[in-house]
């Protein structure tokens, strides 16, 4: 209620517009704000990437025949592979394992080839360092491609399985059709940017006010609990929405992400999950009392919920456990809204379970802050 | 009554911060809160502000409850808390713009509250409050606070921190706004600005000593008082202290401000005690006790030990 109740949105728009006076005059902060998503998303889009090139491979070759030789030949014609060096005896591989020189060791075993042509069958072996296993992993699994398409040539050739399967598999990628890694990977890191700025500007700047004594000042005013919440909500919503429109705007024509869905839907989305993020710094500050104690509490949040937000890691393969904790992570929410509007064209009735789940952390959040908001102290 | 106190107590803990305070202040006076740091001084004007809330007791002020009504209370307290509390990266304009507007008001509507304050600080209107200075601060501070027209004004420690001259000037912007009928309540370690209000209230750890006007406080103190100089202070004071007779004893400044335990007491005695322990120069002279010396005998008597008056080390300019 303002003074005598009768211009609440009157009051609101004062807070506002003191924000934004305080907003515009710290100019680093502001320049800060608007570049360091421009910059994120075009160092991360580019460095966090699930592709794996150039996978250091020592290649054992004690059977020196030409079966074993096309082989080779395969790996060094991929991409995903560079051989450091070749030898003929099994322990220069372990040593280029120990040494860290190279990560996979293919032992091709005497007589690979006499066996290949005489039996149909013959084993070659695959050690690799796993101490990153995601990307052992995922070399192990080019490994095998190379294997697969060079046993289909000859029908015969064997890596530790038993049966010679040969089911034709035609693999069509659905939404993203060349496995554009960025097209995945870039709507998710807007994510990213939107809860991070968004999450900490709010949070920290009630907490600032606490800190520098100015909310005893605003205390004493009529200013209801809602309309500082609000008041303090909708210049950051702002301020995070034209990030986000910059960020939009660097993932359609930088990195061409395809934009299959309806923009105003996206935004409508960003809007909403704004208000989770924000709901949660400012809910943050009214339990803290100072910037540092906020800034851990809401960074030890965003940590879990981003590592757990199937951003970097697929949530299907995820304990159990932790997949139901996704259920309670607006991250992985919308993320997973944002990739199905913007790469397969989802609209709202596509979405409206996510939507909903977004809108009611949103709302429940707000509510919060605005209950925990104490403008008078026990 | 504008303020009515009855039997407030706060608790931090095992902090008592306040252990049951009552008084009460008329429309249009300016009252003093006078009293060393840790007395309960904030504690009592956070919880009148309706930002704290007490243990036990009540506070009206202008006949609303701190507690149930406290919306009221904020539309028509005026409140200057002891640290600076503006927005330190906003001009003076646009602090006192913003404060008006969330009450609801425009700086023009109630310029002639603030003009004699204002005006002072006007040519720096569009530098930013965090690099006025200290007293410039203050008059910033008062203004913003008086921009909506309170009916009562609530300042803690205003002048804290702040040079003599600027100190002098705020007491006398302090007597304008009292002439102009508006209720004062200021809380002030400084004794010297105790004669500026209409009635003080002398507090120490979180109770009330003695409410009376400046000059009612110093006739409270029963006994004649001297001043007693020699030419050591320390052995002045230890002579002093193991002195029979003694009843009271502190340092004030150069001096020693002493009383004596006996009724039929001559100067004399005391001087002639004092050359025979080797002290040299020594005065003693009978003096008219101030607001300090009531206060400081008020607490050594709560306390029963004798009390340094340099503790405060604020005794004025």
């Amino acid at each position: 209620m303002s003074i005598d109740g009768r211009y609440p949105m009157r009051t609101i728009r004062f807070i506002i517009q003191k924000e934004f006076l305080q907003i515009f005059r710290n100019r680093l902060m502001l320049a800060f704000i608007l570049l360091a998503p421009v910059i994120q998303l075009v160092i991360l889009a580019y460095a966090a990437t699930f592709e794996i090139r150039n996978i250091d491979l020592f290649v054992v070759d004690q059977d020196k025949s030409p079966e074993s030789r096309a082989l080779i030949d395969r790996f060094s014609a991929s991409e995903n592979f560079r051989i450091i060096g070749y030898s003929d005896v099994e322990s220069a591989g372990d040593h280029a394992l120990l040494s860290n020189d190279a990560v996979m060791i293919l032992n091709l075993p005497p007589h690979t080839g006499r066996n290949l042509v005489r039996d149909g069958r013959a084993p070659v072996s695959l050690r690799l360092d796993a101490v990153d296993g995601f990307s052992a992993n995922i070399a192990s699994q080019y490994f095998l491609q190379i294997i697969q398409s060079h046993n289909e040539e000859l029908g015969s050739m064997q890596w530790k399985a038993d049966s010679p399967a040969h089911i034709g598999i035609t693999v069509s990628r659905w939404y993203n059709p060349e496995l554009n890694y960025q097209s995945y990977m870039v709507p998710g890191i807007l994510v990213l940017l939107i809860t991070v700025i968004g999450g900490f500007l709010s949070g920290m700047n009630v907490v600032r006010e606490k800190e520098i004594g100015t909310i005893e000042q605003l205390n004493v005013t009529p200013i209801s609990k809602t309309q500082f919440i609000i008041g303090k909500l909708t210049p950051f919503m702002i301020l995070a929405l034209v990030m986000f429109s910059f960020g939009l705007l660097l993932a359609r024509f930088w990195f061409e992400v395809p934009f299959e869905g309806s923009l105003g839907l996206i935004y409508l989305i960003a809007a909403t999950y704004l208000l989770v993020v924000l709901g949660l710094g400012l809910l943050v500050s009214t339990i803290t009392h100072t910037q540092q104690q906020a800034i851990f509490i809401t960074w030890f949040v965003f940590v879990i919920f981003i590592l757990l937000s199937g951003l970097f890691t697929p949530i299907d393969s995820m304990p159990d456990w932790a997949q139901y904790l996704t259920w309670a992570n607006p991250i992985a929410w919308f993320i997973d809204i944002i990739r199905r509007v913007m790469l397969t064209g989802a609209d709202l009735r596509d979405i409206w379970v996510s939507y909903f789940v977004l809108m009611t952390y949103g709302i429940l959040l707000i509510g919060a802050a605005i209950a925990r908001y104490r403008k008078s102290a026990a | 009554m504008t303020v009515t106190v009855k039997n407030l107590t706060k608790n931090y803990g095992e902090i008592k911060a306040l252990k049951g305070v009552s008084f009460d202040v008329a429309s249009g006076e300016l009252f003093g809160l006078i009293g060393p740091d840790g007395a309960g001084k904030t504690t009592l004007f956070r919880i009148l502000t309706s930002l704290l809330l007490q243990d036990d007791g009540e506070a009206k002020v202008h006949g609303f409850d701190v507690v149930a009504d406290y919306r009221e209370i904020r539309k028509i307290i005026g409140y200057m808390p002891g640290r600076f509390s503006l927005y330190q990266d906003l001009t003076v304009e646009e602090n006192l713009n913003f404060f008006a507007t969330i009450f609801n008001t425009t700086v023009e509507e109630n310029y002639q509250l603030i003009r004699d304050i204002y005006h002072q600080i006007a040519p720096f209107k569009t530098r930013r409050a965090g690099d006025l200075s200290g007293g410039m601060k203050q008059k910033l501070a008062l203004s913003c606070a008086l921009i909506h027209k309170p009916e009562i004004l609530i300042l803690d420690e205003p002048t804290t921190g702040v040079d003599a001259v600027s100190r002098r000037e705020f007491w006398d912007m302090l007597a304008r706004l009292r002439a102009s009928g508006l209720t004062i309540l200021v809380s002030t370690p400084y004794m010297d600005e105790a004669s500026r209000c209409d009635r003080v209230a002398l507090m120490d750890r979180g109770k009330i000593l003695s409410i009376n006007t400046p000059a009612g406080i110093s006739d409270e103190f029963s006994r004649p008082l001297y001043a007693v100089k020699a030419d050591r202070r320390y052995q002045l004071l230890k002579t002093l202290r193991s002195y029979p007779y003694t009843r009271s004893v502190f340092t004030f400044g150069e001096l020693a401000h002493y009383t004596d335990s006996r009724d039929d007491f001559d100067p004399e005695m005391l001087r002639s005690h004092l050359e025979q322990e080797g002290l040299r120069d020594v005065r003693v002279e009978l003096i008219n006790p101030g607001v300090e010396d009531t206060l400081i005998s008020l607490m050594t008597t709560e306390s029963e030990s004798i009390v340094d008056g340099n503790k405060f080390g604020k005794s004025g300019e």
